[in-house]
């Protein structure tokens, strides 16, 4: 055994996620295997996902990607639904699977001593599947219940509002969720084709960290995954280009006798993979979440107490991203918070940042670090961003160096390349 | 995990606990009141979840807009919490940096300053807390199946507060509650992470040991009488969904009767987990309930919760009706399904699975530096430290005959509540 696969003891001491202590293979059909020890709890965890998102879903069966994510444990060729769950649930693992736009995803823990349960049970599912009519309708059940608790939901309907405004005519303006009309329209034959179609080894990605050997870890998924081909499996689609707002957008969502509305206000953002990245996410810090949620939280709850949370967020990805501010308010006080929340955006590309704000921020994103890698489920997220989004192995050790070198002129320029303060998408959930 | 920790009580009667995880470069430090919602009297609910947001609003050392920042700029993640026995504060810094953890709470123990326009602009944000709260249908029924459960003890009202007594409270109110129960002898220090035990004791002596204790807190002691039957009620409010709860009441979590109602949680809802931070939890697919009430399609989601808390409290059950059935069918084939657990005892096989799965949830809390360092303080709210490191040897003691005791004992209609959430915006099938 070469002190390489024993890391976690040896690591730095900053115990970052490095190439000599993570390790990155590709199995001949096409699976990239990362794995990374942690011998200081007997768990494992487990994520990947493989390329077969709701962008290959119809409009008329929106849902159909995530609908098949959920169903494939309900019935395998070898095994019924309490068959699976028994192996699992008694085993005190736990396995469960989502579909986003690009991919669908899985995530899964164990005692270390369950590894093999839980990485055979995830090739079970992801190649036997045999969708049982009579699970398939349950499932659907739910599925609807969940639409409609989503229909009452302020934050949930202002979210997706703002991605309808922000994203007109791009696949992203449509939730991976569906509609109730559309989970209704899919049938378990939608479900059978999606599968043998989309479901296949290539550019699928699997991430195990825990109390094992990254070697032997790999190993186990090329006993489970090994073996698996789909040469039908097609390319992901190329996503459209986007339709940039030509003036800003407010749309409201009525949701009767609710007592507080929410408020979704942003504009677009970078790709994961641009250079603005790194000063969009610091200007982020600064706009809405260092410490008390930054000058939005600042203004909106501290000085005026108007709410109880009111932040930003950037989210970016493999396509353009969103860049954000939400706030939920009493339904009276919608147009003050709206205004307040514009006239920050508005100061905030005007002047720019300072740099002892700058100097916080990137404080805070170095010394971060430790805590988000603290756990197995950290980790494992961590080497997912890092070969989805080509960051290298080594992202993690350089990443203290990315955040110093970002200068206040870089955040303001990013700033002022996506937030127009005359250009925004304004959503709003309530009575 | 492993199990050594100290325990130390200062001069001034604060309680120290420490426990040494050098698994990586991070320290979680909790400072613990004992004061939650349990101790305000009608006219002050409220008033503690209320006070721990003042906590924040800065003493003349470290003002809000300076205490604000420190610990952001250093990395650390932060926050508080009020329940209905205790309020807490903590922050999990990398280990170099806890000392400004420290000194934060040692301040903020007795120097914090409740400016009166602080006030004012904090009672609309713990009223917007509240609202949002509000929006959720599970929210208002559990309110009110609480209020309906405690009609003497002070559990009766919502850790938020009431609408009316968070627009009456007064600046002097607030900063009467914190001098009173913010003392070392009402407190207790928790920390867990990367550090030496020793030097780190005598740091908390410097900082904290100086800060005089006081006269012992008032307590509202008013148990409540036992249940004479059955209690239904009904909540209407929007939506498109239907919700049953039943909740029984139980005894408090250092009562040895906890145990196997724990066990009969997780054999009829599924396995709770404990972890406050990390782990996730484990599905309820295989669970009685699951298998009675999902598969046979009357519900659409079971969830049971038997909370942590100093007094008896409840053992709720909260169910999503299918859109198919009314809660009435639902009701009745839950109550088929409890009988069953009080008229055959459990297979052993059942109950050694149960504790397979508090052995994995165990597992998974303990990568989390936070979690540990969050039980190492909570445990000593209700019991001690010893309750969460012998949690595990006390389920696995837990018989087929104690556990159809409990669910005979407990799990009667005498002794619940049965609650029911009415969606206005669509009716129940007929």
């Amino acid at each position: 055994m070469s002190p390489k696969q024993k890391p976690s003891r040896k690591a730095l001491p900053s115990g970052l996620p490095g190439p000599d202590d993570t390790v990155r293979t590709v199995l001949p059909n096409g699976i990239t295997v990362l794995a990374r020890a942690n011998f200081n709890s007997p768990s494992v965890v487990i994520g990947g996902y493989l390329q077969a998102g709701s962008l290959f879903d119809p409009d008329e069966k929106l849902g159909l990607a995530d609908f098949t994510a959920l169903a494939l444990m309900r019935g395998t060729e070898r095994r019924s639904v309490q068959q699976i769950f028994d192996a699992l649930e008694s085993a005190g693992a736990n396995l469960s699977f989502s579909a986003g736009a690009h991919t669908t995803g899985f995530t899964g823990r164990s005692l270390s001593e369950d590894l093999t349960l839980l990485l055979s049970t995830l090739a079970e599912a992801l190649r036997q599947p045999t969708f049982p009519a009579e699970q398939v309708e349950k499932l659907r059940a739910q599925l609807l219940t969940g639409l409609s608790i989503r229909a009452q939901d302020t934050a949930d309907m202002a979210s997706l509002t703002f991605d309808q405004i922000l994203f007109l005519g791009h696949p992203y303006a449509r939730p991976e969720d569906g509609w109730p009309e559309t989970i209704q329209a899919i049938h378990r034959k939608d479900l059978v084709a999606f599968h043998r179609r989309h479901y296949g080894a290539r550019s699928m990605i699997v991430a195990v960290a825990g109390a094992i050997e990254p070697q032997q870890a790999v190993e186990e998924v090329q006993k489970a995954l090994g073996d698996w081909q789909n040469p039908d499996q097609p390319e992901p689609p190329a996503l459209p280009p986007l339709n940039p707002l030509k003036q800003t957008t407010v749309r409201k969502v009525k949701i009767p006798d609710k007592s507080q509305s929410d408020i979704v206000i942003g504009t677009n953002g970078p790709f994961r993979k641009d250079p603005e990245f790194m000063p969009a996410s610091l200007g982020n810090s600064i706009l809405g979440q260092f410490g008390m949620s930054g000058r939005i939280g600042n203004v909106v709850r501290e000085k005026s107490g108007l709410a109880y949370y009111a932040y930003s967020s950037l989210s970016a990805g493999i396509g353009p991203g969103s860049w954000e501010v939400s706030s939920g308010v009493n339904p009276g006080n919608v147009k003050k918070a709206t205004d307040l929340i514009c006239k920050e955006i508005a100061r905030f590309i005007k002047k720019g940042v300072s740099e002892d704000e700058l100097a916080d921020s990137q404080s805070n994103f170095i010394g971060r670090l430790p805590l988000s890698l603290e756990s197995n489920a950290g980790v494992v997220n961590a080497m997912l961003s890092i070969e989805r989004f080509d960051l290298g192995l080594d992202y993690y050790r350089r990443y203290p160096d990315l955040v110093r070198s970002v200068t206040t002129e870089q955040v303001v320029l990013t700033a002022r390349k996506y937030f127009n303060p005359d250009l925004l998408a304004i959503a709003t959930a309530g009575p | 995990m492993n199990n050594l920790y100290h325990e130390h009580i200062l001069a001034n009667g604060l309680k120290v606990m420490l426990k040494e995880i050098s698994t990586a470069p991070i320290v979680s430090s909790w400072i613990w009141y004992r004061i939650g919602s349990k101790d305000e009297p009608s006219g002050h609910t409220g008033i503690s979840h209320w006070v721990e947001h003042m906590q924040f609003k800065g003493t003349p050392r470290y003002p809000a807009s300076v205490l604000d920042k420190a610990i952001s700029r250093d990395g650390g993640m932060w926050n508080a919490f009020t329940y209905l026995d205790w309020t807490t504060y903590f922050e999990t810094m990398p280990s170099d940096k806890i000392d400004l953890a420290l000194r934060l709470e040692a301040d903020r123990m007795v120097n914090s300053t409740y400016a009166s326009q602080e006030v004012a602009s904090e009672r609309t944000v713990v009223i917007s807390e509240r609202e949002g709260s509000e929006n959720e249908p599970l929210f208002l029924l559990g309110e009110a199946m609480q209020q309906a459960a405690f009609r003497i003890h002070p559990y009766h009202h919502e850790i938020l507060g009431d609408l009316a007594d968070l627009k009456s409270i007064r600046r002097d109110d607030l900063y009467q509650h914190y001098k009173t129960y913010y003392q070392p002898n009402n407190a207790v220090l928790s920390i867990a992470g990367d550090f030496k035990s020793r030097a780190m004791l005598k740091r908390i002596r410097e900082l904290f040991e100086k800060i005089p204790s006081g006269s012992p807190p008032p307590r509202l002691a008013r148990p409540e009488p036992s249940v004479r039957g059955e209690h239904r009620l009904t909540v209407e409010g929007p939506g498109e969904t239907t919700y049953l709860q039943i909740s029984y009441h139980t005894p408090a979590s250092s009562h040895p009767d906890f145990f196997p109602l724990t066990v009969l949680d997780s054999l009829l809802a599924g396995p709770s987990s404990l972890n406050m931070f990390g782990g996730g939890g484990i599905s309820n697919k295989t669970s009685r309930l699951y298998r009675a009430l999902i598969e046979k399609e009357l519900a659409v989601s079971v969830n049971g919760s038997l909370s942590v808390t100093a007094d008896p409290f409840l053992y709720t059950l909260t169910l999503t009706v299918h859109p198919r059935h009314t809660s009435e069918e639902l009701l009745s084939a839950f109550d088929d399904e409890v009988k069953r657990i009080q008229d055959e005892p459990a297979p052993q096989q059942e109950i050694t699975r149960a504790i397979k799965q508090a052995r994995a949830l165990f597992a998974y809390g303990s990568e989390n530096i936070t979690n540990q360092a969050f039980w190492l303080g909570h445990a000593e709210m209700f019991a001690s430290y010893e309750w969460f490191l012998t949690y595990l040897e006390k389920l696995a003691g837990v018989t087929p005959a104690d556990l159809q005791k409990a669910a005979q004992d407990y799990l009667r209609p005498q002794n619940r509540l049965v609650g029911t959430y009415h969606p206005t915006n669509t009716r129940e099938a007929a």
